[in-house]
């Protein structure tokens, strides 16, 4: 057989049936399912008098709508209430698994699966959520789907689908002082676009990524989809293996020795094609901060607010002004001016321990800057809170003048009250810095976990390879 | 799902790239569990000069004039005129719910993000990737020319102009047929109920460990 790639291996290896115009039916391992994006599958389903294929392979929590404070008291807005009350009444109909607010297991969605060993090598994994990317850190075929497809999961197993083309992109060389996962991704994006990759599968590749730990490469991953990829995916190896051995969900006894067998072949075949290859030097790759609202608006700390002059076209000309003016900014001030209102650490992007860990150790012994209103730490689940917790670091953020919140997806998307107020300045660890994203009017830049507690500390964004 | 054959609609230009799925349908109306009505918040926070929330009365509320939607040239336009990158960001389907509830029955731009394109096709909705230049095109004609219409056929796979010319446009074959014909993949797919119980046994045997 020819050379594959390890996406060719993950889609071969799912595949149920295929058409003549290559529309295939894809068999789906694990769907994780949050309460914004089922509760109209549910309904579908039992409009149809459909039931799950196999609810063992579901798993829920809410995440979106849940608030970060008062956790023993109930969700106050209504219409946020209702929609987490019907994924608990739909999983409690269905005999789904669900971590529901309260159990320490809840959390973001895409921190939960993998804290749990629920995302396994080889898998197919969906969820209705589009940072189902994140998944593919651990060599699985992980992407994001609508609610009908959520449905059709739900009850064939299966989804439509047809094969993407294969982007590499491979990152050599060894990473900076203050040079994360987060950066790679920004970078990345900010060179190829947020329509880069679209209609790719992208496998990330390359020392660098090697070298990166699994949270790492669940932030890598998470942000394909900024790129424009549905998929992100990075082959297994034994730092792979090592995180998953003893989770829940973990294969356990002979089938975890069967298991590693099989995943140590999950990586792409020397010489094996891809449709388009993406090389960057990880040691020139700096500390990356957004300046406008599309993730691809994006440049070193060192760097400056571009001219809208100087863009290559007339409709990014057009773009790059009206970022400017969403944003507050003018055309040529340094980054490391730029001040700011309200921090938010957490998401699925950066919501993981090792996110907690790199933010405190940039906060500890220091305190937030005056004009900073709000900075929060949101974990991303209750296990990443207790085990924070365990460590000391929310008593580090809490000295410091941070917020030490209840899991959840918080000011990432602000569907619960965390949210910023039109005008409003954030550094945040999110993924998205879209026009009204944090809040109507909010003015959001993507950092780093630790770009964004040194932010907090200085007030304005600041160079931590530099601290 | 509505079928979609013909169409002869009142074209509306939203001339920006990178149009995500948060302009589309911000988040605080995510929070229903329905996946009806969301037109009126279509573009909210472009549309409306005040804070959108999930149950308001949208016609007493201050319209942005500025916003192209809201120009009395373009009321009751069914085809929307997009540049690049067209639906990025988050995989809510409300984005294509709000769009089919506003009254769009087409979307024509040079490109489409992954997930939004698939979740048009679920809903009635026609995506149509037309090479940069000829959106450049249909643009200015737009804006030039109060009352612009397009009609676009799916069997034919056509998109005509008012000046005589047509525009040929790709549908994968299997989306075609279901939007032609109205029907939703769940039914086609439990045709092959055989196929799955048999890719499920040999799966099982395979990897165990997924089944344990």
């Amino acid at each position: 057989m020819s050379a594959q790639t390890l996406y060719d291996k993950l889609w071969n290896s799912h595949v149920v049936r295929q058409e003549a115009d290559g529309t295939a039916l894809i068999y789906i391992d694990r769907q994780l399912v949050h309460e914004v994006t089922s509760p109209q599958a549910f309904e579908g389903l039992k409009l149809a008098h459909r039931k799950p294929w196999r609810t063992a392979s579901m798993l829920a929590t809410p995440d979106h709508n849940v608030p970060t404070k008062n956790l023993g008291g109930g969700i106050k807005d209504p219409i946020s209430r209702l929609q987490v009350e019907t994924l608990d009444a739909n999983c409690a109909e269905f005999g789904i698994v669900e971590f529901k607010r309260g159990d320490a297991r809840q959390g973001v969605v895409h921190v939960m699966g993998p804290e749990q060993g629920a995302t396994l090598p080889g898998m197919t994994v969906v969820c209705g959520d589009s940072h189902t990317s994140t998944h593919g850190a651990f060599a699985a075929l992980a992407h994001g789907i609508g609610t009908s497809e959520v449905e059709h999961v739900m009850a064939t197993q299966c989804l439509v689908a047809k094969k993407s083309k294969a982007m590499l992109i491979k990152v050599e060389g060894v990473l900076g002082r203050g040079v994360t996962a987060k950066d790679i991704a920004l970078a990345v994006i900010g060179r190829m676009g947020t329509a880069g990759g679209t209609g790719y599968a992208i496998e990330f590749a390359g020392s660098a990524i090697r070298g990166l730990s699994m949270e790492g490469r669940m932030t890598l991953c998470n942000m394909a989809i900024e790129a424009g990829a549905r998929a992100g995916m990075i082959a297994a190896d034994d730092t792979t293996f090592a995180y998953i051995k003893g989770r829940p969900y973990a294969p356990q006894g002979d089938n975890w020795d069967k298991a590693v067998a099989y995943w140590k072949t999950l990586h792409s075949d020397e010489g094996a094609a891809f449709d388009a290859v993406v090389e960057l030097d990880a040691t020139i790759i700096r500390p990356q901060v957004t300046w406008g609202t599309s993730p691809e608006m994006v440049t070193d700390i060192d760097g400056s607010v571009p001219d809208p002059a100087s863009a290559p076209d007339a409709v990014k000309r057009g773009d790059w002004e009206r970022a400017l003016a969403y944003m507050g900014l003018t055309a040529n001030t340094p980054m490391t001016e730029i001040k700011i209102d309200k921090v938010f650490i957490g998401s699925c992007t950066n919501g993981r321990i090792e996110d907690m860990r790199a933010a405190a150790a940039v906060a500890k012994g220091k305190k937030v800057a005056a004009n900073v209103k709000l900075a929060m730490v949101v974990p991303g689940s209750g296990l990443v809170k207790a085990q924070a917790e365990q460590e000391g670091l929310d008593k580090i953020f809490v000295e410091a003048g941070f917020e030490w919140r209840d899991p959840g997806c918080s000011m990432c998307l602000a569907m619960n009250d965390d949210r910023l107020e039109p005008g409003e300045r954030c550094a945040s660890t999110s993924n998205r810095n879209f026009e009204g994203r944090q809040g109507q009017g909010g003015r959001t830049h993507l950092v780093s976990p630790e770009m964004a507690a040194a932010a907090a500390i200085a007030g304005h964004f600041v160079d931590v390879s530099k601290l | 799902m509505r079928k979609f054959t013909l169409l002869d609609g009142l074209v509306v230009p939203l001339d920006r790239a990178n149009v995500d799925t948060d302009a589309i349908i911000p988040k605080q109306f995510l929070k229903s569990i329905k996946r009806s009505g969301f037109g009126p918040n279509a573009f909210d926070e472009w549309r409306y000069l005040d804070h959108g929330e999930p149950g308001q009365d949208c016609s007493k509320r201050p319209s942005n004039p500025d916003f192209v939607l809201n120009q009395s040239r373009y009321q009751g336009a069914q085809v929307l005129l997009a540049r690049e990158n067209f639906g990025c960001g988050s995989s809510r389907e409300h984005a294509p719910w709000a769009l089919e509830d506003y009254g769009f029955r087409v979307i024509i731009a040079p490109s489409f993000a992954d997930i939004f394109f698939n979740n048009c096709f679920k809903n009635g909705l026609l995506p149509i990737k037309l090479d940069a230049d000829k959106v450049d095109a249909l643009f200015k004609a737009v804006e030039s020319n109060v009352g612009y219409k397009l009609k676009v056929d799916l069997e034919q796979q056509t998109i005509a102009l008012p000046d005589g010319t047509a525009y040929k446009f790709d549908v994968d074959a299997h989306r075609k047929h279901c939007l032609l014909n109205g029907l939703d993949d769940i039914g086609l797919t439990l045709e092959h109920v055989g196929d799955i119980k048999a890719f499920e046994a040999k799966h099982r045997g395979a990897q165990p460990w997924l089944y344990a």
